[in-house]
């Protein structure tokens, strides 16, 4: 995060962009990572969780997720 | 590498992150969490091609963000109308600043060019590194740093300069900023 911060009084240095000054900068960065961390704080919502945990559990009919074979490319 | 019960863990402590960035991108709750799931189901399904001791998150990230890409462009007109739709809310509400001020802003991160728009969610929001960024995007780290100064560029403009005669935000400005303003 202050990664955030130190690029924002990069791009406001001096002369380079007469718009954008740190302050706006630091409130762009506020204001985004206030919209996403809104989200992250929600946690795993049920149906993702019950999701994994049933790929995960082994299923004996034709039913279970299939599997990409990969041949140890990449 | 095989789905061991470590990984699933991981993958699970990574669905609020995707979520935001799902979010971030769409700007639609319900289409996201169908990103999300999709993204999990591809992940599940690919885990061999996964190299142990690499980013999860930027693996998980690149997928998401590749399914992103691909069903954007089929539904590039119902962007175009939530546009629309995201004006009318705010004529609705001029009472409430802040929350205006969040309407705008996400208003204001729609308008972005996407690739700006994801360059910028990754390295300001997610937290990633430019390098990382980089990877998920699949571009130059040069490029991700331009695309995240253009986006700042465009998001200050759109809010600070175009907006502020109309909005008269300054107010509002200061006491967010300052926080102890009297």
């Amino acid at each position: 995060m202050k990664d955030v911060k130190s690029q924002a009084a990069k791009a406001s240095g001096p002369g380079k962009q007469g718009g954008l000054n740190a302050e706006i900068q630091s409130r762009i960065g506020h204001q985004l990572r206030a919209m996403y961390d809104d989200v992250v704080r929600q946690g795993v919502p049920d149906r993702f969780a019950e999701l994994i945990r049933k790929l995960d559990a082994p299923e004996g009919g034709s039913g279970g997720a299939p599997i990409a074979k990969n041949d140890g490319r990449e | 590498m095989p789905l061991t019960d470590s990984l699933r863990d991981d993958i699970l402590a990574s669905v609020p992150s995707l979520r935001a960035f799902a979010i971030s991108l769409s700007g639609n709750g319900d289409r996201a969490d169908d990103l999300v799931q999709e993204t999990l189901l591809r992940a599940l399904a690919n885990i061999e091609s996964f190299q142990p001791g690499s980013n999860l998150p930027a693996w998980l990230f690149t997928i998401l963000r590749n399914l992103f890409r691909s069903d954007y462009r089929k539904r590039r007109r119902e962007v175009e109308d939530a546009e629309g739709s995201y004006a009318k809310t705010l004529k609705t509400q001029p009472a409430q600043n802040a929350h205006l001020e969040f309407e705008e802003f996400r208003a204001a991160l729609d308008k972005l060019p996407q690739d700006q728009r994801e360059a910028l969610i990754l390295v300001g929001a997610s937290g990633f590194s430019y390098e990382d960024a980089a990877a998920i995007c699949g571009c130059a780290v040069g490029t991700i740093k331009s695309r995240v100064n253009r986006a700042r560029s465009k998001l200050s403009a759109l809010l600070y300069v175009d907006g502020a005669e109309d909005f008269g935000p300054d107010d509002t400005v200061r006491a967010v900023i300052g926080g102890s303003g009297g």
